[in-house]
């Protein structure tokens, strides 16, 4: 292949990329400039990207008609403690499950499978009258239960992956110069499988940030309702909606994951690049 | 080294335990109604959204809250998209709240399935006298009655005056309003050079066909001697299907685009001069103050009437008790207070609506002729029980048959005849399973 038809592929390549990511950023980047515009600017016939008269008034009214702060802090709890509990019982078990396969690890990939084949919908009135015995209705406790529960299989499948991918012989290296199993585990296991926990708790992380049907029906009260939830107070009837606050609100609601991401992105890529030198 | 091969697994205890307690005492902070000190605490859950509606909603309940120790009302603001699903689940688990906002065509369901108290024997003789025969057509079903409606809104023609008045037409009102043949003259002379007459947006097709066809007799449901549903196409019904097919594909004076739209989609258009009139529900009114251009001239004006006048079809919004809720009578005097006259007034308000109770239509500020409140008021008489919404299986025939074999037609895919065979032939067999 010639030179000048290497960089013809190059370049065509980077233009589907480009488009890629104009096609992905394009809801964003319209949430943004919408979240700006004043309600005659929405209502524009020719709208522009670039908001001609900004401002905050759509964020202003936001915080003004809807608990915004403190249903951002229930999804984060409510998010945080879900992907952190998913990933404490997912990393062992995932870790038994790809070390040592027999019928019960069998068994356990075949429920992760099945169990990802449930619609919500059908769960959902069971699960209602279980968390109703506990107590558990109206509390982010109980919402967290769910979240743990609905990401686990997810996040199992996962780490499973990851577990894998660390040779098997670095730990037997390690028995071999006199390290139990416990220091094994924690010493050169764990930090080799450090990209794969993020990225399964970022997963886990943004399923519960973003969820919204469960925590819909389950959370009763208003100081209980999560952010995704509370976007929908925004929403009129027949798909009628306070557009201008209801950006502004959905942006503030993207910011935490984008940040997230933003923050350990790195140590994803290079936990992978790591594991691609060593392999 | 050391620090290092400790750190993770003593991070990770510490962050478990947390975790647990954190868990334990969010799991323990479970709410729920209680009768301490003989208070009773009811739950009202409002779907209000516009911040006018929100605020007139609350500062009612604090009202109620102040004047009644004994009977005490929570707020929870619930949302219309979503209201049905939370409500099933809310209802099979024995936890829905005890007051439920709702509209009367999302009633049939609960009532049937036994969910809400029959207010029959519940409501003061003065709310039952207040709100009109029609409107409780619209929340009866069987021999009870599930809901009190108190919110209403036709569907109106909101036009552009300037246009209006430089084409000449005669300008429609409720005394002397159009014929559907009339106004598709109109939206043929207001139409040309890349403008509309009008932008029809239908989205969802089914109510809005339905509703308006009442004018021309059209009612598309009947019932056989035992009750029993069943589809019919009579010309009547044909009327509003063919306009609509006639001005978009015949007389190009309805925009082809805006047949996928929902109505907010079309104001943009509307503002720049691009369609002279939308047919929109009487709320939009207030997008349109909020959103209009500074200078831009409007006005509303009646749909076209047909053989049968004016009629409309309309699913109020309404206020309906849990039939688990422990506190009906409570629950039932709450709505009484909330519906009086002068706090209905105030709910028609904030949302831009008009109020059933025909005290409240009386008040002067809903007669104005200032944001076209005049000619909603006027058309309130008109208002009836929308065609389908008691006709079992209807959200299924609508979904499954009506809107696609509506928005086929209206985009000129399919004939009259092919109209008539899907709504009819289609639409009964999905009706009669829900007969068995």
């Amino acid at each position: 292949m010639s030179t000048r038809t290497r960089a013809w592929g190059r370049t065509g390549q980077y233009l589907a990329l480009l488009g890629y990511l104009a096609f992905l950023a394009f809801p964003f980047l319209w949430l943004i400039s919408t979240a700006f515009k004043s309600p005659r600017e929405l209502g524009s016939l020719h709208p522009t990207w670039i908001p001609r008269h900004p401002t905050l008034d759509n964020f202003r009214q936001g915080f003004d008609e809807q608990p915004l702060l403190h249903a951002g802090l229930n999804s984060l709890v409510a998010a945080v403690s879900a992907a952190v509990i998913a990933v404490l019982i997912a990393t062992p078990m995932a870790y038994v499950m790809a070390r040592h396969r027999g019928r019960l690890a069998a068994a356990a990939t075949g429920w992760v499978v099945i169990s990802q084949a449930f619609p919500f919908v059908l769960l959902i009135i069971p699960l209602f009258l279980v968390l109703k015995d506990l107590h558990a209705i109206n509390s982010v406790g109980g919402l967290v239960m769910v979240y743990v529960v609905w990401s686990l299989p997810f996040a199992l499948w996962m780490l499973n992956g990851y577990v894998r991918a660390v040779p098997a012989e670095l730990e037997e290296a390690a028995a071999v110069d006199g390290a139990g199993r416990l220091r094994t585990l924690v010493s050169v296991t764990a930090p080799l499988l450090a990209p794969g926990i993020v990225a399964t708790a970022l997963f886990a992380f943004i399923t519960a940030w973003n969820e919204f049907f469960f925590a819909l029906v389950l959370l009763k009260t208003p100081e209980k309702q999560t952010l995704p939830v509370v976007l929908t107070h925004f929403l009129g009837a027949e798909g009628v909606a306070d557009l201008g606050p209801l950006a502004a609100a959905a942006f503030l609601a993207t910011l935490p994951s984008l940040v997230i991401f933003a923050v350990i992105q790195r140590r994803i890529t290079g936990g992978m690049l790591t594991g691609a030198v060593k392999s | 080294m050391r620090k290092d091969e400790q750190g993770p697994h003593t991070g990770l205890l510490s962050v478990a335990a947390a975790l647990v307690l954190l868990l334990s005492l969010l799991t323990g902070c479970s709410g729920g109604s209680s009768d301490a000190q003989g208070v009773v605490r009811l739950r009202f859950q409002s779907l209000a959204w516009q911040k006018e509606s929100v605020d007139a909603t609350k500062a009612l309940v604090e009202e109620w809250n102040a004047t009644h120790p004994a009977v005490q009302v929570q707020y929870v603001q619930g949302s219309w998209d979503t209201v049905h699903d939370q409500l099933l689940t809310a209802f099979e688990g024995g936890e829905a709240p005890d007051v439920i906002h709702d509209a009367s065509d999302d009633l049939a369901d609960f009532a049937y399935g036994g969910y809400l108290a029959d207010l029959s024997g519940l409501l003061p003789p003065r709310l039952k006298a207040d709100i009109p025969a029609r409107s409780w057509q619209t929340t009866t079903f069987g021999k009870g009655v599930y809901g009190v409606p108190f919110l209403q809104e036709p569907r109106v023609l909101i036009a552009n005056a300037k246009i209006l008045k430089a084409s000449g037409v005669r300008i429609a009102t409720p005394e002397r309003p159009w014929t559907w043949a009339e106004f598709r003259q109109v939206t043929k002379k207001l139409s040309g050079n890349g403008k509309y007459g009008v932008a029809w947006p239908l989205k969802e097709p089914v109510s809005v066909t339905l509703n308006l066809g009442l004018s021309a007799g059209g009612r598309l449901f009947t019932r056989d001697g035992e009750g029993r549903a069943k589809v019919e196409f009579t010309a009547g019904d044909a009327v509003v299907p063919d306009t609509v097919n006639a001005q978009v594909n015949t007389d190009r004076s309805a925009a082809r685009t805006t047949l996928g739209m929902g109505g907010s989609d079309t104001l943009p258009g509307f503002f720049g001069g691009k369609y002279a009139m939308v047919p929109l529900g009487f709320s939009y009114r207030q997008q349109i103050v909020q959103q209009a251009p500074p200078g831009f001239e409007w006005t509303v004006l009646p749909a076209p009437a047909g053989s049968a006048g004016l009629d409309q079809g309309v699913s109020p919004q309404t206020l309906s008790v849990a039939r688990d809720s422990p506190h009906k009578k409570e629950a039932a005097e709450f709505v009484d207070f909330l519906l009086g006259p002068a706090n209905m007034v105030r709910l028609a308000k904030g949302d831009w609506m008009l109020p059933t109770g025909t005290e409240a239509l009386k008040d002067p500020a809903l007669g104005t002729v200032e944001d076209g409140w005049a000619t909603g008021a006027a058309l309130a008489p008109h208002l009836r029980s929308a065609p389908a919404q008691s006709v079992r299986g209807y959200p299924e025939w609508k979904d499954k048959v009506a809107t696609p074999a509506l928005q086929e037609y209206y985009s000129g895919a399919i004939d009259a005849a092919e109209l008539k065979k899907r709504l009819v032939e289609d639409g009964n067999r999905v009706l009669a399973r829900y007969r068995r």
